[in-house]
């Protein structure tokens, strides 16, 4: 849309129409930011009756911490595994649905059913499904010699929140795929088909390189959704053990704030993970989406 | 608020069609769900029914620490719940928050509503009472860990149904003969550290902490990695091989591994009993919580858990008198004696407890009466008075990170309760020093 640039007289206009949209975003964004920045800084008991500015103590105890490092190593790989998983599932399933002519509305339907089931429920599912005892698939894998046991065996407990995980996320990322292989233009393939390149070859030199853009925003927004959203699942399936083998960050801050009243050092970490998820959504915008040229 | 609430209360009494009158209400937020809610319920709507001025509104608001820190969160926004009920682990915080908290006995005295401290056991007001002697809190639900066993496999393995194993030794060989007869696993537990590590303890007469547990002072350190706690986690995890013990997870996720005839036998709840006779065909059997015979000072007696109900202060001052005459109804004998029965929780006044042996109760329900001996097996040590720590929600999380980190193999039972000690007595000089 070059050209022709429509402008507003003066800024009254311009600011009414955004007053709804800035109103929420300070609200429900900014003024929660800055509280917990300011009880990042403070030592309050748990009824709050009493505070103490204590600078950057709960930070310099967080890292003070072997767990809170270990914590964090998890959180990347939980967050990685998690990424890859949905992501190359989503890809596969896209690239297939994408092919298929006859009843292709119910099987793209049935792909995104799980987006619309809440995370806790999904951690229920996930529940029933690995329960050591009651589980279909750990009677299955009972079956093939394979003790499941999440709540004694921390592999496997990991295992479980990234798959359920990665699973409450496959339609989103199937969604994006689709959407992105609909817009390849089929003349491209047809093209390169004539100059004999088979189904391989065209996916890897055409449509690969043109969801690029796919690519990268999924990446960004999955690493939050692993970073941010899984705490529900985790929740329901693990409550962050055995050990603290599946305590990634969101648990964490809940665990310490929530149910430890440590609110000063809860406060700490969301502002950390604050900094992380803006780091990359910074990354996001001024790089990748700049740089990706199709 | 008033005219909000008196608005509303018109608006009720005019769809209704019937005679508006002023009725205050008495947020009651709990933690108990299921069955356990349903009879909750009752008792605010038996106390509702009993008298006109006031009106108690029972809220489930989710699971123990969610309710405390939900109570906690709106007595910060200035809209507290009268009565919360708190869990055990959350003593310690309720009673060094001292301008939040209305204590117990100040509030029956000052709302002149009939209260009589003695009549509860020592075992359990105890645990809610300052060092004066003076109730803080209304001892409400409290349990205490025993044995079940499934009858119905103990028959299998031709064992004697009406003999359950007396100590660990036993414990272990009935498993063994249970494990021959083609049961999957002897036994399990629920609540790991506070069944097998906090109530073993005492059990043993064992410290679990200096300073008498903890009800002497906020200077008190862990003793958890004593030899008889380490024996016993050695044990746990030789027997994890076999599956004489097969672990289950923290809090009651174990219980499907009982329900299911998985395991022979679980440490639960006492309380547990009502779901247990709700979900098993089997017949269980309960009993008193095996010891090592070689401990000396074993069995001692077991120590409480639950919750109790603590009234938070920033409310109308008027409505505190519908929280003490709430207190005092369900301080009654009769209405005690039917939670008891109902529930499966402790009889916590001596008269529900006789009169629910009167009534012949425990004749018609064989082992409802282990727990009430359990606690009052001997005199209480300095070791089995109770427990009382700051942090202890932590800390709790902490002792069973450990145990979980030895049953997996990644420590030995010695480091990891060495661990488990030196992590929790950090929490609790944090606590300390935010506290005194």
């Amino acid at each position: 849309m070059r050209g022709k640039r429509v402008t507003f007289p003066g800024m009254a206009v311009p600011a009414i129409l955004l007053a709804p949209q800035l109103a929420v975003t300070f609200v429900f964004f900014v003024w929660p930011a800055i509280q917990s920045l300011r009880s990042a800084l403070f030592r309050q008991d748990a009824f709050g009756m009493s505070e103490e500015f204590v600078f950057l103590d709960n930070f310099i105890k967080l890292f003070a911490e072997p767990d809170y490092g270990q914590a964090f190593g998890l959180t990347l790989f939980f967050a990685l595994a998690t990424t890859v998983l949905s992501m190359g599932l989503a890809l596969l399933f896209a690239v297939l649905a994408d092919g298929v002519v006859k009843g292709a509305a119910i099987y793209k339907s049935l792909l995104t059913w799980p987006y619309a089931v809440a995370p806790a429920i999904a951690g229920v599912l996930w529940w029933f499904l690995f329960n050591p005892t009651i589980g279909i698939f750990s009677r299955a894998l009972a079956a093939i010699g394979i003790d499941w046991n999440h709540h004694l065996n921390s592999g496997q407990a990991l295992a479980l929140v990234i798959i359920a995980s990665a699973w409450k996320q496959l339609s989103y990322n199937f969604l994006f795929f689709l959407a992105g292989l609909q817009t390849i233009p089929k003349s491209l393939l047809e093209a390169a088909a004539l100059d004999g390149a088979d189904g391989f070859v065209r996916f890897r030199k055409i449509v690969l390189p043109l969801l690029m853009p796919t690519t990268f925003f999924l990446i960004v927004t999955n690493l939050v959704y692993a970073f941010c959203d899984t705490f529900a699942v985790i929740h329901a399936t693990t409550g962050g053990g055995p050990g603290t083998a599946t305590t990634t960050l969101i648990f964490k801050i809940y665990r310490d704030g929530f149910e430890s009243l440590d609110l000063g050092g809860s406060a700490a970490q969301s502002v950390i993970l604050m900094l992380l998820v803006g780091t990359l959504t910074i990354i996001q915008f001024r790089y990748i989406e700049r740089n990706i040229h199709y | 608020m008033k005219s909000l609430l008196s608005y509303t209360a018109l608006v009720a009494g005019l769809s209704t069609l019937s005679p508006a009158f002023a009725q205050t209400e008495v947020q009651f937020w709990h933690a108990m769900a299921g069955e356990m809610g349903q009879r909750v319920e009752k008792l605010a709507s038996d106390f509702n029914a009993s008298q006109k001025d006031f009106k108690v509104v029972a809220v489930y608001k989710g699971t123990y620490p969610e309710v405390m820190t939900g109570a906690i969160a709106a007595f910060r926004a200035k809209q507290p719940p009268h009565i919360v009920q708190v869990f055990e682990v959350g003593t310690a915080t309720m009673m060094s928050a001292k301008g939040a908290i209305y204590p117990v006995h100040e509030l029956m005295k000052e709302q002149s509503a009939p209260f009589d401290a003695t009549a509860y056991l020592p075992a359990v007001s105890g645990y809610y009472s300052d060092v004066k002697g003076n109730m803080l809190s209304f001892p409400f639900n409290s349990s205490t860990p025993i044995l079940y066993y499934n009858k119905d496999l103990f028959k299998k393995a031709g064992l004697d149904p009406e003999a359950a194993p007396k100590t660990f030794a036993d414990l272990e060989a009935y498993a063994k003969k249970l494990q021959a007869a083609g049961v999957p696993c002897g036994f399990t537990t629920e609540w790991p550290s506070y069944m097998q590590f906090e109530n073993f303890s005492a059990y043993h007469n064992q410290p679990i902490s200096t300073k008498e547990n903890g009800l002497a002072g906020l200077d008190a350190e862990l003793k958890l990695n004593g030899p008889v706690q380490v024996k016993h986690l050695q044990n746990l995890v030789d027997w994890q091989k076999t599956k004489v013990f097969d672990y289950g997870g923290r809090g009651d996720s174990s219980k499907p591994k009982f329900f299911s005839g998985e395991c022979a036998m679980t440490v639960s709840s006492a309380a547990a009993r009502l779901g247990i006779v709700t979900n098993m065909k089997a017949e269980v059997g309960m009993a008193l919580l095996p010891y090592y015979a070689d401990v000396q000072g074993a069995p001692q007696n077991s120590i409480i858990g639950g919750a109790s109900l603590w009234v938070l202060r920033g409310q109308k001052p008027a409505d505190y008198k519908g929280v003490a005459q709430f207190f005092a109804y369900l301080s009654k004998p009769e209405v005690q004696a039917w939670w008891h029965q109902e529930t499966g929780y402790l009889p916590i006044t001596t008269a529900s407890y006789e009169l629910s042996r009167s009534q012949g109760f425990y004749d018609r329900n064989p082992g409802t009466d282990v727990a009430v001996k359990e606690i009052n097996l001997n005199p209480p040590t300095e070791n089995s008075k109770g427990l009382r720590l700051g942090n202890f929600v932590q800390i709790r999380a902490v002792i069973e990170e450990e145990i979980e980190n030895a049953l997996q193999g990644k420590k030995t039972p010695q480091q990891a309760l060495d661990a488990a000690v030196t992590r929790g007595n950090e929490l609790l000089r944090q606590f300390q020093k935010s506290n005194s």
